[in-house]
């Protein structure tokens, strides 16, 4: 049984003097790794591109960068590592999609918005809400437009939101997939290319989608220059998102193949808007009453204009 | 502690004592061996607890009945009436008409499954059947708009029938949305509650959207 002297305190003498006694002692030196990554950043910035800075927001990525690498530890197989593709409250997705809705000129919005934390509950729900709406307002759209006709009998026309589904959730992850490729591609022949992680870049067109929703809502009104409007003036706000984002990384490429990306990416995007408008949309026809042709054989044809 | 070190257990005190706990509801074979009572015990068990969970979507209180006792009966039972209702009996197969029986089938389940995926990756602390279990029981609702807007229906197909069919069906859609989210929304973390429970409002507004477009042919 232990003595009560036995019970006390001990007081250990400083690392040091320890050290001194027992030279032989194995040690562990804790170094400051933000230091270490610091200098790594400082050699590979060049004087003059501040503005480079400020779009690619390389001045404060070092403790985001740390921080993403402490956070997704968890082995890929594991629950624990899809979570952290929803690490996101409420306020973030708001101000997310905000920022795809309003695009602030000269700020990239992966870096302002996402700074190392792509999520996918953004542009997974967002895509589910657009096909859904598309799909709603197509149907709704046509219903109003074909109202009085007597020929006409309404269908929910269900298959079309599994179209819908399969054209939002291809465009939202195969053009992401094909950019992130590009762009790795790139960055292995031209070393000054910067190339965002996958999920960023889902996580840009995901919620740059946003935007179709409200403009596919206000496409019930069957008249032909409002849904022109409204495709010019969405393709415009995501528009810039998407090359306000991706232009800073190829800039420094071949003119041509810079010129091309961007112009293929805003092609794109432009391709869906107008696919969905006419695919989805019947076009509003306009008002002329049947004319009647006497056929040869007595017989009248009533013809559709 | 000088005092204790002279305690010690000496061996020819033995030690006795009763280990039975006694039970006051007779013996406890009956509690647990259920294969011996009639099926008739065994199935209606089950359709009490069923019709419980019912009676508690109805009335939606912070009840914890729905979630510690789950089962899946009643969203099957739901799933498959909702599903049969929805059939317009349209025997021509023209391409774009109302969902089959099929895809109604999945819309639910696999809608429910992605659901609570999703908020299981946000943090909540709601187990997989659980949150089955609940978003199944909360279509009660829309299924009973399903069988009034049916019968409506029967009586006619005009601007009237179709009010009353948006009025039922937009106020069991409040009332699907609004019970799940009693039972759910307590497991989830505070600052992202909205973010669970817009797709369970998404969801919902899906099957209304189904319900309301019925047409028969």
């Amino acid at each position: 049984m232990a003595t009560v002297d036995d019970l006390k305190f001990q007081e250990f003498d400083d690392a040091a003097n320890l050290l001194a006694a027992n030279p032989d002692a194995t040690t562990i030196s804790i170094d400051e790794p933000v230091e270490i990554l610091k200098n790594q950043h400082g050699h590979l910035q060049e004087p003059g591109r501040e503005e480079d800075d400020e779009l690619l927001g390389t001045d404060d990525s070092d403790k985001t960068e740390l921080l993403a690498g402490q956070k997704k530890s968890a082995p890929f197989w594991t629950f624990e590592y899809y979570q952290t593709f929803f690490d996101v409250d409420t306020y973030q997705v708001l101000d997310r999609i905000k920022g795809s809705v309003f695009p602030v000129p000269g700020k990239n919005f992966v870096r302002l918005y996402i700074r190392s934390n792509p999520d996918l509950y953004g542009p997974f729900w967002i895509c589910a809400t657009l096909v859904f709406t598309i799909a709603v307002s197509g149907n709704l759209s046509n219903f109003f437009i074909h109202l009085g006709k007597p020929t006409y009998h309404y269908v929910p026309e269900f298959r079309k939101v599994s179209i819908a589904a399969t054209t939002i959730y291809a465009y939202a992850w195969l053009v992401p997939l094909a950019l992130w490729g590009f762009l790795m591609w790139r960055n292995s022949k031209v070393m000054n290319i910067v190339s965002y992680s996958f999920l960023e870049i889902v996580c840009v067109y995901g919620y740059s989608l946003f935007i179709y929703i409200p403009t596919a809502i206000l496409w019930i009104i069957p008249q032909k220059v409002v849904r022109w409007v409204l495709v010019m003036f969405s393709l415009c706000l995501s528009g810039s998102v998407l090359v306000m984002t991706f232009w800073p990384a190829v800039r420094d490429d071949n003119r041509r193949i810079a010129l091309a990306t961007v112009g293929a990416i805003v092609l794109l995007h432009a391709l869906l808007a107008v696919g969905c408008l006419a695919y989805f949309f019947d076009a509003p026809e306009l008002d002329f009453p049947a004319p009647i042709i006497p056929a040869h054989n007595g017989t009248t044809v009533i013809t559709k204009s | 502690f000088a005092g204790l070190a002279d305690v010690s257990i000496s061996e020819d005190i033995p030690v006795e004592g009763e280990i039975t706990v006694p039970v006051g509801s007779g013996s406890p074979d009956e509690d647990y061996s259920t294969l011996d009572e009639p099926v008739r015990d065994t199935i209606m068990r089950d359709l009490k607890a069923v019709g419980k969970k019912f009676v508690h979507v109805m009335y939606p209180k912070k009840s914890s009945a729905l979630l510690r006792d789950w089962d899946l009966w009643g969203p099957l039972v739901l799933c498959v009436s909702l599903a049969l209702m929805l059939q317009g009996g349209s025997a021509d197969s023209k391409d774009d008409g109302g969902p089959q029986f099929a895809e109604v089938f999945v819309i639910i389940w696999f809608g429910a499954v992605v659901i609570t995926l999703n908020s299981k990756l946000l943090g909540g602390t709601i187990s997989f059947f659980q949150s089955l279990c609940v978003l199944g029981y909360c279509v009660l609702p829309l299924t009973v708009a399903m069988l009034v807007c049916r019968l409506v229906l029967l009586a006619g197909s005009g601007t009237v029938s179709f009010i009353i069919r948006l009025i039922v069906v937009v106020a069991m859609f409040g009332w699907s949305t609004l019970a799940s989210t009693a039972f759910l929304a307590d497991s989830q973390p505070p600052n992202r509650k909205a973010l669970v429970v817009y797709p369970i409002f998404l969801f919902y507004f899906v099957i209304s959207w189904m319900i309301l477009t019925f047409t028969p042919q």
